[in-house]
């Protein structure tokens, strides 16, 4: 599902790499917790495997592709097959609930029959039924993160990727969160997600990969967060 | 791709950004009316001098009888043809000696007043002098092309204040200051134009730059989920292209309006500028789809350049 084959990335004007040497391989279906303090990485790894920035050494495979050789007019198809959930939602304000979920359908050519269907369906998957019509801003930052899931896994991705979903959520509500992400990864779709959640990490029970200064410092198969971080 | 969820999404664009929309529309509009404008002009100046002007350099104009003076249309007196109407051996001795000068002459055409007045009215057509005019008053006279137009001069010192001859003419020196003119104002409005250009292109490129960062969202949204680079870059591309074919509307209306203004209505050129035969609407209405055209074409292109600058897709 993603393979990293020594990948490390530079930008340009900082002295330090942002990651270094990093080699690892998430198969399909699994959970992984990706963990580290700020600064670690953490997000240049999710940015390359979303394509949003290229390795400057190494390979990076994402569904059995080699980013580097995908040309940029495939990306988007590649991206059809992802989805993507955010700390800050990245809901439209201006559309109500069912239309920000039927926009990922809509830029990718669905027909609107199938939007039709596929739309509800998803909103009671992530617990919003009966919540179309509403718009975002009526909605509290657990229902809105409901709803960018809804978003994300509409087109039913192989795999998701999260940042730091429940960054802007009290606890009890995050536990709500990380049901549904529980309940998605056990249709088959594989989810990477990057936290600084001390308790979910520790209650979930997932894979955990540690980042330090760009470094893989850490790969456990059934992980807790760490040590005092 | 569904088109009224395009449809919408531009709609929004264009009224969410409406002065600038209309800074777009109005730059265009005057700089194509100016493009258009220029064109037009210089078919006018094509349409002028598309009959002597190439054919006949240097014309030798001879005495009619009413140059005499006190003649029938009671034309004033010129003094080379004092004499009176240029007889026929005065014209045999001028064609001969035309002859000899094959060094210079290229071709001598003789012309009768018939053939004058059948030229002239070919040339200015059916405008006011013109229905005046008859055959009677042209004046006869040779046309002749030179093997070098520069050589002028040998021909009117040869021939100018010989007995029966009216004047000699530099036919280019008399166009040429007219159409000099017209070339001026052709180049002036060009140069207009251009800058005009400049100012709608820096519009849109601004323009695209405003809406690109206002949308950053949407767009991010839509790269997240895979939406083609052409899906996200086409709202921006047909809004510029719709306001850029409302300007190129507009300088239809303007040429239009211009071409009636000038010489039909306002300021009636066609009626205090008699002598000159004016381009008509067939001409200016051909002008309109090249202008409807770059209208749409032009604002598309500097819009999809300046989103390689600033949507990353």
């Amino acid at each position: 599902m993603i393979r990293f084959d020594n990948v490390s990335k530079s930008y340009p004007k900082q002295n330090r790499p942002a990651l270094r040497d990093v080699s690892l391989e998430i198969e399909k279906g699994e959970f992984v917790f990706l963990v580290g303090s700020s600064g670690s990485g953490k997000s240049t790894f999710l940015r390359l495997i979303l394509r949003e920035e290229r390795a400057s050494h190494g390979m990076v495979h994402v569904l059995g592709k080699d980013l580097a050789r995908l040309s940029n007019w495939k990306v988007p198809q590649m991206r059809r097959q992802l989805g993507t959930v955010f700390q800050d939602f990245r809901l439209l304000p201006n559309k109500t609930v069912a239309q920000n979920v039927a926009f990922a359908q809509e830029v990718i050519g669905k027909p609107r029959g199938e939007i039709r269907k596929a739309v509800p369906q998803v909103l009671d998957l992530v617990g919003l039924g009966g919540k179309e019509d509403r718009m975002p801003g009526e909605l509290s930052g657990g229902e809105q993160q409901r709803v960018a899931i809804a978003r994300a896994f509409v087109n039913r991705p192989m795999l998701l990727i999260a940042d730091e979903p429940t960054g802007n959520l009290d606890p009890q509500t995050s536990v709500g969160i990380m049901k549904l992400l529980d309940r998605i990864n056990r249709t088959g779709t594989t989810v990477v997600m990057a936290t600084h959640d001390q308790n979910i990490v520790d209650q979930m029970r997932k894979r955990v990969i540690e980042l330090e200064k760009g470094r893989l410092v850490r790969d456990q198969a059934r992980g807790v967060y760490g040590y005092q971080h | 791709m569904r088109a009224q969820f395009v449809l919408s999404e531009i709609g929004v664009g264009l009224r969410r950004n409406l002065t600038m929309t209309f800074a777009v529309i109005v730059s265009v509009a005057l700089s194509l009316a100016l493009f258009g404008g220029a064109l037009l002009m210089r078919q006018q100046v094509s349409a002028m001098k598309d009959f002597w002007y190439d054919k006949v350099n240097v014309t030798v104009y001879l005495c009619n009888k009413n140059d005499a003076g006190g003649g029938a249309a009671g034309a004033p007196a010129t003094p080379a043809c004092a004499k009176g109407a240029v007889t026929a051996a005065q014209k045999k001795e001028i064609k001969s000696d035309l002859d000899e000068l094959t060094a210079i002459v290229d071709k001598v055409y003789f012309e009768t007043s018939d053939e004058a007045y059948k030229h002239y009215k070919e040339l200015y057509g059916d405008s006011a002098i013109a229905s005046i005019i008859t055959p009677d008053q042209m004046q006869e006279s040779y046309r002749i092309k030179l093997k070098d137009p520069e050589k002028y001069q040998v021909i009117s010192t040869a021939f100018a204040g010989r007995a029966g001859v009216h004047s000699v003419q530099d036919q280019r020196e008399e166009l040429e200051t007219l159409f000099q003119m017209m070339r001026g104002m052709n180049v002036a409005a060009l140069c207009v134009m251009a800058l005009m250009l400049v100012i709608a292109l820096l519009l849109i490129v601004n323009t695209v730059r405003v809406s690109a960062f206002s949308r950053r969202r949407e767009t991010g949204i839509m790269r997240l989920v895979g939406a083609s680079s052409f899906y996200i870059q086409m709202p921006f591309i047909m809004e510029a292209a719709v306001a850029g074919l409302l300007g190129g509307v507009v300088a239809c209306g303007l040429l239009l309006l211009g071409r009636y203004f000038l010489i039909d209505g306002g300021l009636r050129l066609a009626e205090t500028m008699p002598v000159v035969n004016f381009i008509g609407w067939d001409a200016v209405v051909a002008v309109l789809p090249l202008v409807l055209v770059i209208g749409l074409l032009m604002p598309s292109l500097a819009a999809l350049i300046a989103l390689r600058k600033y949507l990353k897709v």
